[in-house]
């Protein structure tokens, strides 16, 4: 039995849990329209490959990875190509972004298989890792970062593989429920990372709120005898956050600003176990995952949802009020982010969408609620999760003192909303945090954009320097030619008049079918002949007449 | 009596000639205060402040001879920043300024750009590409929106656009802190009812 750690802080939530997992997963509708966006993971966005009007089948790629990190994006079902536009995407700002629009046939046509893999314990890890990186897999916790660079320890030894099954926020069950369902398909998936880091260990974290996929994961555990262990963790938020689950299971700290495989664990979570599985084992890319319908629905469940297809779509199949709804927030309740329209469609990290209407509040993220003054009563500081100081924080952020708040550290804050939630006045700090990190950002890019222009006008105005300095160089060159008296011109021209010369006497060898003429054929070239001198002759004379 | 003085001489001497070697040694080239000041203008190189570059109008303030307030794409935040640094007191904006003014980018309506490079010439960090009787083009990542290609153009053909948010230079917005001393009734209801 392993013994567990915990972490300073966190809260307990009431987990409204129970209504979502009553049914089993089952596919979402297929939607007439899917908006793809380009950008659905942390990196660079992914480049069309695809052009208006062309016909896709599902499964194909459609936009190639645009950079190192970045990810790659296939078809989600088969159908016509019909935009490459803008259009709105799940983000806070509500702007438009990219995506390719694709209509669907309704035939749901696969392409056709491309590899077959009987063993992938016979693959190298490297061969592994690019067949992850060309399912487009990310990471389906919520960040979205590509599964396969996590998965490349870079030479360095990976002691501990940790599958994320914790799943502490309320109302997301869409983990929960794959783990009961496809409990052998995620422990494939397990093994097939394992293989790929080279784990000496492999440890799947549960928060004990979910017996039912516990005990699925133990049977097949104990069923295939693979070297896994099973742990269930106490349920307190944030425990599914990364650092706060490796804390738990291994006692360890990932260093601030550092990353899990510095102290040699690699953590991935279960969805992204199982899309690996689908993509080394079924060859399918990822297209599609398990999305948590919640809140004012009338039947709360689980979907199998194409990427693309619109939230308003997935509201509607669960018997949402479209017109009474308030907000529609992706994610859950703590770290989700209210978007601006229902129209935004699924991405790969959508794990959740809580739809709050009059009926049904929702207390956070940060609405617009009056905040009371801060009464410096701390409780912020006892819940924060990995020691940070949020009413100093605050106070910095609201101040605009940019360096004062990443002297305390405000870049080690994961927005796990806690301080929010116990703050007596209701004060947004979450908001103030993210404000405070966009700006900071933006005036870093700004230092960029000013250093660059600084070295560009360096540039310039050594440009023009030069060039006038060259300029004068040949303004010099030709005085001194013309006081030599322009011998050397003269001289140049002399050696290309020989040039020349030498080039038409070497032309005017005999022509090689002269020989055996007939007398006739020989006088009218004389004849030729003679009126070509003559014509010389005047041609050489008549300059001198000019000149006379 | 004596040694005492002997020693203090000695030692006076010796500091004295550490200290000139030292100054000799650990000389700092160039005015460290005109890169302090040239790394907070905005480097638009735009000559609104009537010298030609951020570096030389660094060079007169550090010299005394321009005020900190005459950097209009820098807005009210350089203003404070150079107070800031060279301990003045912060300056209203020298003219009618906007203290946040608006980041634009030089565009050119290609169909009407005739070729004439006049703008090339103008601009002060190699912004625009083209060639003689060739269509000319902005490249708009490196514009610093100075605005200096407007006046070259015989026809007219540029014009600064604002730049577009987008998602990777969006900014989350402040939340609204209400005003807790405000005399405002309707403020004070709030607070009331939430006690």
């Amino acid at each position: 039995m392993r013994r567990l750690h915990q972490f300073k802080g966190g809260v307990v939530l009431k987990e409204h849990k129970k209504d979502s997992t009553r049914m089993p997963t089952q596919p979402a509708r297929l939607p007439p329209s899917l908006i793809v966006p380009l950008k659905q993971h942390i990196g660079s966005a992914a480049e069309p490959v695809v052009a208006v009007g062309e016909k896709v089948l599902k499964g194909q790629l459609i936009a190639r990875a645009g950079d190192t990190i970045s990810a790659p994006l296939h078809a989600p079902s088969s159908g016509t190509v019909r935009a490459i536009a803008d259009h709105p995407v799940p983000h806070p700002s509500g702007l438009p972004a990219p995506c390719i629009h694709i209509d669907t046939d309704g035939e749901e046509r696969w392409r056709p298989r491309e590899r077959n893999i009987f063993n992938f314990a016979e693959l190298r890890p490297a061969e592994l890792r690019e067949i992850i990186r060309e399912a487009g897999i990310v990471g389906l916790g919520g960040a979205g970062f590509p599964a396969w660079v996590k998965l490349d320890p870079q030479g360095r030894a990976v002691d501990t593989l940790i599958l994320n099954g914790a799943e502490c926020e309320p109302y997301i069950t869409c983990d929960e429920i794959l783990l009961r369902e496809r409990a052998l398909e995620v422990l494939a998936g397990l093994l097939m990372m394992r293989h790929a880091v080279q784990a000496k260990h492999c440890i799947i974290g549960i928060e004990n709120n979910k017996p039912t996929a516990y005990r699925a994961l133990v049977d097949e555990v104990r069923n295939t005898g693979a070297d896994v262990e099973v742990v269930e963790v106490p349920t307190i938020y944030p425990t599914g956050s990364e650092k706060q689950l490796i804390q738990v299971l291994t006692g360890q700290e990932v260093p601030a600003g550092g990353l899990p495989i510095d102290i040699g664990i690699v953590c991935h979570n279960v969805g992204t176990a199982y899309a690996v599985y689908r993509a080394v084992e079924l060859d399918q890319p990822l297209i599609s995952r398990t999305v948590t319908i919640a809140g004012s629905v009338a039947h709360a469940r689980n979907l199998e949802v194409l990427i693309g297809t619109p939230l308003a779509a997935l509201i509607e199949e669960c018997g949402g009020n479209r017109q009474a709804l308030r907000r529609v927030i992706v994610g859950g309740p703590m770290m989700g982010i209210a978007v601006h329209s229902d129209a935004v469609p699924a991405t790969k990290t959508t794990n959740c969408v809580l739809v709050e209407s009059a009926m049904h509040d929702v207390p956070l993220p940060s609405r617009d609620v009056f905040s009371l003054p801060c009464i410096r009563c701390g409780h912020c500081a006892e819940a924060c999760p990995i020691n940070l100081l949020p009413q100093q924080l605050y106070w910095h952020a609201r101040a605009q003192n940019f360096d004062r708040v990443q002297d305390y550290h405000l870049f080690d804050c994961i927005e796990c909303g806690c301080c929010d939630y116990v703050c007596p006045s209701q004060i947004p700090l979450v908001s103030y945090y993210r404000h405070a990190k966009s700006k900071i950002w933006e005036q870093e890019e700004e230092k960029r954009r000013a250093d660059r222009a600084r070295q560009r006008h360096q540039f310039h105005e050594l440009r023009l320097q030069r060039e006038k300095q060259e300029r004068a160089e040949r303004h010099k060159k030709k005085r001194t030619a013309v006081a030599k008296g322009g011998d050397d011109k003269k001289a140049a021209i002399e050696a290309a008049m020989a040039r020349v010369r030498a080039k038409k006497a070497a032309q005017d060898t005999a022509p090689k079918n002269t020989g055996n003429l007939t007398p006739e054929q020989q006088a009218k070239i004389d004849a030729v002949d003679a009126q070509r001198a003559k014509a010389r002759q005047t041609a050489e004379t008549t300059p001198a007449d000019d000149d006379a | 009596m004596v040694t005492a003085l002997l020693v203090l001489g000695i030692l006076g001497a010796v500091f004295g000639l550490l200290l000139g070697y030292a100054a000799v040694r650990y000389r700092v080239e160039g005015d460290p205060l005109v890169e302090k000041i040239d790394a907070i203008l905005p480097q638009t190189q735009c000559g609104q402040c009537g010298y030609p570059g951020c570096r030389p109008y660094a060079e007169a303030i550090a010299k005394g001879e321009a005020e900190i307030n005459q950097c209009p794409p820098g807005g009210e935040a350089v203003v404070l920043a150079l107070a800031d640094l060279l301990g003045r007191d912060p300056l209203p904006l020298a003219e009618e300024h906007p203290k946040e003014p608006e980041k634009k980018v030089a565009f050119i309506h290609e169909e009407l750009c005739i070729g004439c490079t006049l703008c090339i010439q103008a601009c002060p960090v190699d912004a625009i590409l083209g060639a003689a009787k060739q269509m000319h083009t902005v490249i708009a990542d490196e514009c610093t929106g100075c605005e200096l290609c407007l006046p070259p153009c015989p026809v007219d053909c540029i014009e600064m656009l604002p730049l577009q948010p987008d998602l990777d230079h969006w900014v989350w917005p402040e939340p609204e802190t209400p005003d807790y001393t405000s005399k405002d009734d309707a403020t004070a209801d709030k607070m009331r009812r939430k006690a």
